[in-house]
């Protein structure tokens, strides 16, 4: 369940970076990073689980799927927190400096 | 239980090489700026690097932060719970040496893949651009 939430949001992510193309203003190319290359490491952990349990892994129990669920989505917030962090500090459309260096009138 | 440290040990080398790559590629700049007449098509390789350790870091920041919700990564020293004793020690040994080298692999390789499609698409667009000066 982690692993599809993490593809799904790549794939979102990456539709919205290549709308927002040449521009690329919101730096949405660090979220696609962040979830691709979550997505292939979780993608590897499930192959060796796989491995391991056979069939018995495409049929998890409904309390595991659950808490795999609320995993999923709390690692999709931790990301774009993440996302939202670097986009101020680097701030490449600069209105936090403009914001920040503005003088009162 | 660790698997995430290869790809963040891989993520800490490639950044590492990538600033060296960045300067030298500086200096090159500034020096064939003077000499080139026609601008070449062509990806930096710092950037193409900045795409890998975007995935190296990215992937192995989620992965730290899930190893955190099972508490295998603990606030306090040794920091990974599998550590405490030998017998789990042995078995996170085993986990990064299978499953952390084979994302870290993995990852590498799509890496590779991306940048030889970029690099196809670099060269039509130089292509074009010449046919467009004849």
């Amino acid at each position: 369940m982690t692993l599809l939430i993490s593809a799904l949001a790549a794939v979102i992510c990456t539709v919205i970076w290549y709308k927002n193309l040449p521009a690329n203003e919101m730096r949405f190319d660090i979220l696609c990073f962040m979830f691709w290359g979550a997505t292939i490491m979780w993608f590897v952990d499930a192959i060796f689980e796989y491995a391991e349990l056979g069939a018995e892994y495409f049929t998890p129990a409904a309390e595991d799927m659950l808490n795999d669920m609320f995993l999923g989505l709390s690692v999709v917030v931790f990301a774009l927190i993440v996302w939202v962090v670097i986009l101020i500090i680097k701030d490449p459309k600069g209105v936090v400096k403009a914001a920040l260096l503005k003088k009162k009138a | 239980m660790a698997c995430f440290l290869v790809p963040a040990t891989e993520a800490v080398v490639t950044t590492i090489a990538t600033k060296i790559i960045e300067k030298k590629e500086n200096v090159k700049t500034s020096v064939s700026e003077e000499h080139t007449e026609v601008p070449e098509v062509k990806i930096p390789l710092s950037k193409k690097m900045k795409w890998l350790n975007g995935m190296l870091w990215g992937g192995s920041l989620l992965l730290a932060y899930e190893h955190l919700w099972h508490g295998e990564v603990v606030p306090y020293f040794p920091f990974l719970s599998a550590a405490s004793n030998a017998e789990d020690a042995a078995e996170m040994l085993h986990e990064m040496s299978t499953v952390g080298v084979t994302m870290a692999v993995l990852v590498t390789c799509i890496w590779g893949g991306v940048v030889a499609v970029a690099n196809v698409i670099a060269s039509r667009k130089h292509k074009e651009a010449e046919n467009q000066g004849e």
